[in-house]
């Protein structure tokens, strides 16, 4: 009975994480069009409707078109080029959305919620060294974009596949070299402890959430973090106007998971910049028993509703973070191949660097924060 | 350039600040329009097969070819129009008209849209005032080159553009048009 019910928390756990990050990565298709149309003064995808006999057209403000859109790619013609390699060609999308899918398991999404005597952590897996996870997960998902490139028997795929291998390298770098600031500060690898840290408070007042405390490193990190998902204004990969990009040979639904898999890398750099700068699943000065407000003032809250808070503010932030990415991406134009690059190298490395040795000073000079 | 141009984050703020001022001020107005404020539109689409906007008086639209009392063509097939015709488009078979007053009339008058380049000639050089590109038709089209070319018959039956600047008569259809 008590395996039973261990497995069923532990599908539980995996079933919000898969089910959170899935549906909000196909959400994002629809984000994407309705956010860009109203920045833009324009109405946005608006057609796709189931009729109604006798009241109309229901459209739900064009929320049909993901799954209108799902429906065309799934039964298109499947087209694979003559001399591209079988094998590796149909790969290539699989590899590129499943480390997309993955990376998200060692982010926390709530603190651990005791229910019936069983202390159950909100995070599909906890891993001691999940930072590094969610990272390598990340930069493996390049392999897919250079496997599609590599086997399409096409020179502007490869060149695309080549690029992208190029930009993953100058903004994996750069991300990890950021993330080490805020290693250094919380000192674990574990997110759940990196996020547990964060709900401290600096000089009694301010949460001492990641952005707080490394402001460079989490400008630093959304730069790279923009590049990793090879969208816009980070797209040399893609770079439809000049090649079309790694993806060039892929029709159908394979071309729809590479688009999938850039909408859910957006999911996972937002989860990890909440995670890690945002203060996770922190609420400002909710405690585990309650709200302690600087004043003196306390509110108890019970347990569940404690958790509850906690959540949703994870998924809040997250939704905020993928608004900012949305905006980001619809504000600014594709960096030339070579800008990027020299941005990745010259700008991004050489400042988390710095911004290593700013934090090891300051932890030297004054110590952690507690 | 300037330092905090070549540092270019000050940029992206000013940037992001303009696009997110457009996303702000749209969605208010969009949600003042959801709440029954009418007035309040966050965007400037028209949604084109269900709202047009309205068309110029000066628009050179389908061509009709003007009616006599007795419903025969204005038109006294004196060929002008097809003389000053750039695109080659409109074809005109003479015929003798029953009333001995009048001195021709078009047996046919075909005028092929697929060439047609909407120049307005024809209905300058008309002596009688009988072709006018006035029906606010816009929409006409067809599968093949055939179904556009449209005769005398179909070109009488049309009305000029309704007061609300809608057209006032259907889309006229090719007889021999597929599909």
């Amino acid at each position: 009975m008590t395996a039973l019910a261990d497995f069923g928390i532990v599908f539980g756990r995996v079933f919000f994480v898969i089910m959170f990050v899935l549906n909000l990565g196909g959400l994002l298709g629809w984000v994407e069009r309705k956010q860009s149309a109203i920045m833009q003064d324009r109405i946005g995808a608006n057609r796709a409707a189931i009729p109604i006999p006798f009241l109309g057209r229901l459209t739900l403000l064009g929320l049909f078109h993901p799954i209108a859109d799902a429906i065309k790619l799934l039964t298109k013609e499947d087209f694979r080029p003559t001399h591209a390699d079988r094998f590796l060609f149909s790969l290539a999308p699989f590899v590129s959305v499943f480390f997309a899918l993955v990376a998200f398991a060692s982010i926390p999404f709530g603190d651990t919620l005791r229910v019936a005597g069983r202390e159950i952590p909100l995070q599909a897996v906890t891993l001691n060294v999940g930072v590094l996870y969610v990272f390598g997960m990340l930069s493996l998902g390049v392999y897919g974009v250079m496997m599609a490139g590599w086997s399409s028997a096409n020179n502007f795929a490869l060149l695309g596949g080549q690029r992208a291998a190029a930009l993953m390298i100058s903004s994996e770098i750069a991300i990890g070299a950021s993330i080490m600031g805020v290693i250094m500060v919380y000192g674990s690898l574990n997110m759940q402890d990196i996020v547990r840290g964060q709900g401290d408070l600096l000089f009694g007042w301010l949460p001492a959430w990641g952005i707080v405390t490394q402001p460079l490193a989490f400008v630093l990190f959304l730069t790279a973090g923009i590049a990793a998902t090879k969208r816009a204004p980070f797209d040399t990969p893609e770079g439809e106007s000049e090649i079309i990009g790694y993806f060039v040979e892929y029709s159908g639904m394979k071309a729809g998971m590479f688009m999938m898999s850039d909408f859910l890398e957006t999911v996972v750099i937002a989860g990890m910049t909440t995670a890690l700068f945002l203060g996770g699943w922190q609420v400002p000065y909710l405690m585990a028993d309650g709200f302690h407000f600087p004043g003196g003032a306390s509110w108890t809250l019970p347990h569940l509703l404690v958790v509850l808070l906690q959540v949703g503010s994870f998924v809040v932030k997250v939704l905020a973070m993928i608004f900012v990415l949305m905006l980001i991406r619809w504000t600014l134009p594709r960096f030339r191949y070579d800008q990027a690059m020299r941005l990745g190298w010259l700008g991004l490395f050489p400042l988390s660097i710095l911004n290593i040795v700013l934090t090891g000073a300051v932890l030297l000079l004054i110590g952690r924060p507690s | 350039m300037r330092l905090g141009q070549r540092f270019y984050l000050i940029e992206v703020v000013q940037g992001v600040l303009l696009t997110s001022g457009h996303f702000f001020r749209n969605m208010g107005k969009h949600l003042a329009h959801a709440l029954g404020r009418k007035d309040a539109r966050g965007a400037v689409t028209i949604q084109y097969p269900e709202e047009r906007r309205p068309y110029s008086p000066r628009l050179r639209s389908l061509h009709r070819l003007v009616r006599r009392e007795d419903g025969s063509p204005r038109c006294v097939a004196c060929m002008m129009c097809e003389t000053v015709c750039p695109a080659h488009c409109i074809y005109i078979v003479a015929t003798e008209h029953p009333n001995p007053e009048i001195e021709k009339m078009p047996e046919r008058f075909d005028i092929d849209l697929g060439k047609c380049v909407f120049c307005g000639y024809c209905v300058e050089a008309c002596p009688e005032d009988a072709i006018r590109m006035d029906t606010g038709i816009l929409e006409f089209s067809s599968y093949s080159r055939r179904g556009m070319i449209y005769t005398k018959e179909m070109l009488l039956s049309l009305e000029p553009v309704g007061p609300d600047g809608r057209p006032a008569s259907p889309v006229p259809i090719p007889a021999n048009r597929t599909v």
